[in-house]
């Protein structure tokens, strides 16, 4: 067996500067390729939405790309694209992002697009319509059209927790979408998208001293706006079971999901190591606990995985959050064999700990991954982002595997105890023909 | 509020190009014919592995019990060899970090990990047993049946995997590639005899190709390949597809999914091969009519029209045949009205010339994408296993993007004609038929 990388660390300086708007902007330059990725990142998330605008924040993100005061619609996809690049977007509970991906000589290009559409977005009737439509199109194709859609990421959430902020569909209802207005919009711009509410990341082939100079040319136009104060996402922790079921006349065989309450990712970040590796451990490959137990030993699954975070990330999202396991299994197999078989392969854990050899294994396989992930120059820029925006220092970024290869079993066990059986949500799916 | 035109003045212009790294391939065959490239580069502390196994069947005969058998083997091979048991086979590859993908497409077998630098020698060991030694237990194989046998029913509810299929058996008729999705009966009938001559007989050297890519020193990793896979050294040579035959377009079909809120277009045709010097002006005709954002289909049917999410081109590469494709999932309520507008684009580009500001802007962005692409371990890992693996030397993407960057404007103008012209494709639509038979026989002559 190897022994950890003797450095997990990335080797990339951060360097870091705040505009008088309050943008704040972190440089993390390395020259290997030439390439630069340019990202933005707002402190608003699905989680920030009022009630009657479910799904408000991602249908903004869409309006984003319709075009700003100086960039006509189409332009802002023909300007990066036709400089060799890639663009995107995407809403998270706690955040949005905008970034793209360019050869190096296109740097500027991309800060002129993102620090016009900061500036004066192009929030029109017209524009808004159309992306209402495209909106509901996305919904079908990833929710309505196909089977296991909102399984669990929109329905678990809506046991697991109480509060709005948690519990409501993110990706929206149609008569929320359909009856959003340009005021709307407008005003969720003027709340949310103010530079002192953003986090500029740049990484890769840059000079530092020139990508400062360009930053400010671009942004320091952008007037300041106080920022909103940050949504309080916590709950109380659970003090009793929720179960739910749910009938997805798509699918052909059932499944079902178990989300427990892990500690705050922010506050409690070491405690909360703890709980990513025990997720590793359970689930991550073939030689998970999980995938010993319930796909190749008692045949109960077909398929099984676990992840903290709603989207599999754990490291970018703020309290409330779950470890969540969900099995995909057999119509013969009753769901409650399933839960009882998790519960106990979790229970052996809190009880009997965890060997070293086997959480050096898996703390190998979690460095490989976090490594890959940084690999590209947008995958490492976006990770420096997100921890900048959700944790308040973009090093951690090129940190976790380190510090996750510090974890000790001691802490794996403890955060096994934390998973009790009788505080986890669970949701069961079943096929319209009634069976499990 | 946005301005009505775009102010060039405004726009920052792009810098001078700084210069692509050419990847350093160290390209040997063993004894054994079996090719292996490694390329040492810059970058996090990790080795990329891709084994690729030509494992295409035979002959259409033979192709559903093929595919059926490849399904299973592909997680079987995993379930042991005469060393070690599943669980040993995956806790020597998790500790360095590693964990074998073993996936099939029509063409061939992969064999796919990441694993840190230090632990090469030991992966490429479990490697050489996977190849060598599996021996197919009989429970673990019939479990794994039964798993294959539930994901088919899964693959088989999504409207994608649908369409899929039915584009391809439409398309390819009797040929092999027809066949994309195994029957569960023959699942159910491979024996682990049947997986163990599959091996023997397919999952040979000669002709396969292997890639390391990372922090490598090239001396050493081919040291220790020689050491590893020594031993694997199988007679008979590789099995390529037949050659395609041709395939008239015939009508539109209509796949029933009653209920379906979207109605699933795909349309499809063949397209020059790598090998083709026609391929640059294709994939530069296919990027200007549906292949990015910026192209006219969405802009049209997306950014115009909000029929659809995400509606696409591409030009795609099987060993026998490439093909063009085009997909778009849209509303129900407007699938004839989509597929009309996806077809005038088309028809458009086929008759009438792109303008030269259409042909640069996708030139660069294949130029950059392309660039983007390789820029990681794992991304020139594929890259290269595909193309290695093809037959076509390492220098192709080089080549392929000097021959992208002096395409022209005619170039382009009569690829579009010859490949993308509506009336030589074929169109398959999945959805809601008594909703949208209607809309689309307005259309054109329409086959359930």
């Amino acid at each position: 067996m190897s022994s950890p990388p003797a450095e997990l660390t990335l080797r990339h300086p951060v360097e870091r500067f705040t505009l008088d708007n309050g943008l704040r902007v972190v440089l993390a330059p390395d020259t290997s390729v030439p390439v630069v990725a340019v990202s933005v990142f707002y402190d608003v998330g699905m989680r920030s939405e009022p009630e009657g605008r479910t799904g408000f924040a991602h249908l903004f993100e869409h309006v984003m790309f319709q075009g700003s005061a100086h960039v006509p619609k189409m332009e802002h996809a023909r300007l990066v694209q036709a400089a060799g690049g890639t663009f995107n977007g995407s809403t998270h509970q706690d955040y949005t992002n905008y970034y793209e991906a360019l050869p190096a000589e296109a740097l500027e290009r991309a800060l002129f697009l993102e620090a016009d559409r900061m500036a004066a977005p192009a929030i029109t009737e017209e524009n808004l319509r159309n992306q209402i439509d495209v909106v509901k199109e996305e919904i079908r194709v990833n929710v309505l059209n196909r089977p296991y859609g909102a399984f669990p990421w929109l329905q678990l959430p809506q046991i697991a927790f109480g509060s709005f902020a948690n519990t409501h569909d993110g990706y929206g209802s149609f008569v929320d979408l359909e009856s959003s207005t340009v005021a709307d919009a407008q005003d969720f711009f003027d709340r949310y998208y103010a530079p002192a509410n953003a986090v500029l990341c740049i990484g890769g082939d840059l000079d530092v001293a020139e990508t400062e100079r360009l930053v400010r040319r671009h942004f320091d136009a952008v007037p300041h706006r106080a920022a909103p104060a940050t949504p309080y996402t916590g709950e109380p922790s659970p003090t009793g079971p929720r179960h739910g079921v749910v009938v997805d006349a798509l699918a052909p065989a059932p499944a079902v999901a178990i989300g427990w309450r892990v500690p705050d990712p922010v506050g409690d970040l070491d405690t909360y190591l703890g709980t990513v590796l025990l997720s590793e451990l359970l689930s991550e490959g073939d030689a998970s606990r999980l995938e010993l137990r319930l796909v190749h030993r008692d045949h109960l699954a077909v398929a099984q995985s676990s992840y903290v975070g709603l989207f599999g990330d754990p490291f970018d999202v703020r309290d409330a959050t779950l470890l969540t396991t969900q099995v995909h299994h057999p119509a013969d197999v009753a769901p409650q064999r399933v839960l009882d078989a998790v519960h106990e392969e979790v229970d052996k854990v809190a009880q009997d700990g965890v060997g070293a050899d086997e959480l050096a294994r898996v703390q190998a396989r979690t460095s490989t991954q976090l490594l890959r992930g940084a690999d590209s120059v947008l995958g490492r820029t976006l990770g420096f982002a997100s921890a900048e925006l959700v944790h308040g220092r973009a090093e951690l970024a090129g940190e976790l595997a380190a510090r996750l290869a510090a974890v000790t079993p001691e802490q794996v066990q403890h955060a096994a105890r934390g998973l009790a059986r009788d505080t986890a949500a669970v949701l069961e799916l079943h096929t319209a023909g009634g069976t499990a | 509020m946005s301005a009505p035109v775009l102010d060039l003045s405004l726009v920052p212009p792009l810098g001078e190009p700084r210069p692509q790294p050419v990847p350093d391939v160290h390209l040997t065959t063993l004894g054994s014919g079996l090719r292996v490239a490694v390329v040492p580069r810059a970058g996090v502390p990790l080795v990329e592995l891709r084994l690729r196994v030509p494992f295409a069947a035979a002959s259409a005969r033979t192709a559903a019990a093929h595919v059926a058998r490849t399904s299973v083997l592909t997680g079987a091979v995993l379930l042991g060899t005469q060393s070690h048991d599943q669980v040993q086979i995956a806790q020597l590859l998790q500790a360095e970090g590693a964990e074998m993908s073993v996936s099939a497409d029509p063409d061939r077998l992969l064999f796919g990990t990441t694993t840190l630098p230090a632990g090469l020698p030991a992966v490429l060991g479990v490697l050489a047993e996977l190849l060598t030694a599996p021996t197919y237990p009989g429970a673990p194989v019939a479990a794994e049946k039964a798993r294959v046998a539930e994901r088919i029913a899964i693959a088989r509810s999504q409207p994608g995997v649908v369409a899929r299929t039915a584009l391809a058996t439409r398309r390819y008729g009797v040929h092999p590639y027809a066949v994309q999705l195994p029957e569960t009966e023959q699942v159910a009938n491979t024996t682990p005899a049947a997986l163990r001559k599959l091996h023997r007989e397919r999952v040979l050297p000669a002709g396969s190709t292997l890639v390391l890519v990372g922090d490598v020193d090239p001396a050493a990793a081919l040291d220790a390949v020689a050491v590893a896979l020594g031993g694997w050294t199988g007679g008979g040579t590789a099995v390529d597809a037949p050659p395609l035959p041709p395939t008239p377009p015939g009508p539109l079909q209509l796949v029933d999914r009653p209920g379906a809120v979207q109605s699933n277009l795909r349309i499809g045709g063949p397209a020059p091969g790598r090998r083709d010097p026609e391929l640059p002006a294709v994939r530069l005709a296919s990027t200007v009519y549906g292949g990015y954002f910026s192209s006219r289909l969405v802009e049209n049917i997306r950014e115009r029209r909000g029929y659809t999410y995400s509606p696409r081109s591409s030009v795609d590469h099987l060993q026998a045949g490439s093909s063009f494709l085009v997909e778009a999932d849209v509303a129900t309520e407007v699938t004839g009205p989509a597929l009309l507008e996806t077809q005038y684009e088309l028809g458009r580009i086929a008759l009438l010339p792109v303008t030269e500001a259409e042909l640069e802007a996708a030139r660069r962005y294949l130029l950059g994408t392309t660039a983007l692409a390789t820029a990681t371990h794992a991304g020139l890992a594929s890259t290269l296993s595909a193309l290695v693996g093809a037959g076509l030397p390492a220098e192709w993407l080089t080549e392929h993007q000097a021959a992208l960057a002096a395409v022209t404007l005619d170039e382009v103008t009569a690829a579009a004609r010859r490949w993308l012209h509506p009336a030589g494709l074929t169109t398959v639509v999945v959805g809601d038929a008594e909703r949208v038979a209607g809309q689309l026989e307005a259309l054109g002559p329409v086959q359930r």
